[in-house]
């Protein structure tokens, strides 16, 4: 399965790898997805989940903040896509945060409180992950929106865990994956919350309708914008990508536009 | 029985488990169970009913009341199976509302004498076209035969029988003059608690409406984090148990970031929306116009344990009444140039995706 010509997403990503040897180029990075009501991102994470769990990177780690699905639904999708997380889950390298029905205590104080046993609980994990020598941590939260709905609207404490987690990428080389819907926020003057995780990215990948509608065979488009890319020479620049795609069951389709036959 | 018919999918579950009594509950793909909304044209729009575990949002006109017809046929459909069913609504007297719901059309006979002929064409067609079809048609197709335990033609005319309201199995409750959503949740809680989700065997399922949910004479209309917050516990109790929630909005209350992220919420997201009157352009465009009380659209249509988006051939669908009785859903057809009757649009013809060169979307 994973000897798949690589698709047009692991290029933007720079997941292509011929030689299996370097490491996972996602560490240190924010990736964050963004989707819209029309078109959810949400197989996006499932991807980078398959990727960070192939076999190839035995010494992968996941943690996953789930606020918006039970872990049955993450486990059949993935089934599907070739990854059985139930197994993950035993051999202790997929760490599933069930926090659907967590509702952090009433008040200011409560919020915070919550939210900062929840960062202990990644801490500890990713802290004593890095202690048995695993090389990359990847930290997936599902989705972000829902998070400030738990911390009732906290939005600065939200940030604070958003800047937290940011800080472990660095210290311990994890990668950071969210997911937000970026249509809540556009009606928003100046929605501090997006603009600052859209600073703190690396990787903004946008998932949007088509702007002709929807269609059976074209599902939407992907806008990935990764900063910083190092050619050869050392130069840095941004690399900006457009594709379709059209989600499958056991995978994704991703296509030039027009290029679809 | 008709519920525990194999499928030739190799994928799909063991479907022993459903005990074949239990009407009004069917196997979907992904291993996800339906339950009737009420509307056969909306289960087939929606590929087989609303999931078990699913949020149902359906953004409400502000100049009209087509969201209590969802509403209705969605309750009535519950009581008719003896789902249990926990009504609230920002109204004095909730309980009155029961006896406004619509009772399964005791017209049958004549009813079906005049539309399975359609329906055994639609059959046929179906068959032999079945390539062109996506998997939702197909599934429904296969379970066509069940359709009239699983679902109901309602006659809107004619109020529920006193038995099926009398049942013990009903909470009503008025969201008017509590001052915040613990007591509401709490009822929620309580009522869901009856349904938890085992994988070996269910029983019964349950069904919340929740209407008007915002709906300004609350006091915790403007409580915004709040309302969501409820929402989203919900969400989440209902995801965990067997039970459908229904809750209506009206978004145009809100703001619109907030209105936003209570679309995100649903898992199932419908809207109604009314028709001008007189619209003379609209009229000329759209065949059967003057029969026609207002259009839904569907936005989002559930996705559990998959991650394929499903895609309707058409989301704007006319919402008729049929003989002033019947509920029916029909996706929009232009009107043909020269202005023959437009009744020859036969009934059945609304979404088995036959009439494709027909729909208009908005």
């Amino acid at each position: 399965m994973d000897q798949r010509a690589p698709n047009l997403l692991d290029e933007a990503l720079g997941l292509v790898d011929e030689e299996k040897t370097k490491p996972w180029p996602l560490s240190s990075r924010v990736v964050l997805v963004e989707d819209r009501v029309e078109t959810s991102g949400a197989f996006v994470l499932h991807h980078l989940l398959k990727r960070a769990l192939s076999p190839h990177s035995s010494n992968d780690v996941v943690v996953f903040l789930a606020f918006s699905q039970p872990f049955s639904h993450y486990d059949r999708v993935l089934r599907k896509l070739g990854c059985n997380l139930t197994a993950q889950r035993e051999n202790n390298r997929f760490f599933f945060l069930d926090l659907l029905v967590s509702e952090f205590p009433d008040g200011d104080e409560g919020n915070r409180d919550g939210l900062v046993a929840l960062y202990g609980k990644i801490e500890k994990l990713v802290s004593t992950s890095f202690q048995e020598n695993k090389k990359c941590i990847t930290i997936v939260i599902d989705d972000f929106s829902l998070m400030e709905v738990a911390a009732n609207g906290a939005t600065n404490y939200v940030l604070d865990f958003l800047r937290y987690c940011h800080a472990l990428t660095s210290t311990f080389g994890c990668s950071l994956v969210v997911l937000n819907h970026e249509d809540i926020y556009s009606s928003i003057e100046r929605p501090a919350l997006i603009l600052q995780m859209e600073y703190l990215a690396d990787i903004l990948i946008k998932a949007e309708p088509l702007a002709t509608g929807l269609a059976t065979d074209v599902h939407g488009q992907l806008t990935v914008l990764n900063k910083e890319i190092r050619d050869e020479q050392g130069s840095s620049r941004n690399k900006i990508c457009n594709f379709h795609f059209r989600v499958k069951e056991n995978g994704v389709e991703y296509f030039y536009p027009g290029s679809k036959t | 029985m008709a519920t525990s018919k194999p499928r030739t999918s190799s994928f799909s579950r063991n479907l022993a488990t459903v005990p074949s009594s239990t009407p009004g509950l069917k196997y979907g793909p992904n291993g996800t169970i339906f339950i009737s909304s009420g509307i056969p044209d909306l289960d087939k729009i929606l590929g087989g009913g609303f999931p078990l575990g699913s949020l149902v949002m359906v953004m409400e006109d502000a100049e009209a009341p087509h969201h209590m017809l969802l509403l209705r046929n969605f309750m009535s459909q519950g009581l008719v199976h003896k789902q249990p069913l926990l009504y609230a609504s920002p109204s004095k007297d909730p309980k009155g509302f029961l006896g406004t719901l619509p009772t399964p059309g005791s017209s049958k006979d004549d009813k079906s004498r005049d539309r399975d002929p359609e329906n055994e064409n639609g059959l046929r067609i179906a068959w032999q076209y079945k390539k062109y079809f996506g998997d939702n048609q197909h599934h429904f197709d296969s379970n066509r035969d069940v359709k009239h335990e699983y679902c109901h033609d309602f006659d809107l005319r004619k109020p529920l029988e006193k038995h099926f309201i009398s049942g013990q199995h009903i909470d009503c409750v008025s969201i008017l003059d509590s001052p915040n959503l613990a007591a509401l949740r709490d009822r929620c809680a309580t009522f869901l608690a009856q349904f938890p989700r085992n994988d070996s065997s269910i029983s019964s399922a349950g069904r919340i409406a929740i209407q008007s949910f915002c709906a300004p004479q609350c006091k915790y209309s403007n409580m915004e984090w709040d309302m969501l917050s409820f929402i989203r516990s919900l969400r989440s109790m209902v995801r965990s148990s067997n039970a459908v929630a229904v809750v209506t909005f009206p978004p145009s209350l809100l703001s619109p970031s907030f209105s936003r992220r209570w679309q995100h919420m649903a898992d199932t997201l419908l809207s109604v929306r009314a028709i001008p009157d007189e619209d003379k352009e609209m009229a000329k465009l759209l065949t059967g116009y003057q029969d026609m009380v207002g259009l839904l659209n569907v936005h989002k249509v559930a996705r559990i344990n998959t991650q394929v988006p499903v895609i309707l051939d058409a989301t704007t669908f006319s919402i008729k009444l049929q003989r002033r009785r019947f509920l029916v859903l029909e996706s929009l057809n232009q009107a043909p140039i020269d202005s023959s009757s437009g009744t020859s649009y036969g009934t059945s013809a609304s979404c088995s995706g036959s009439s494709k060169t027909g729909t208009l979307d908005f």
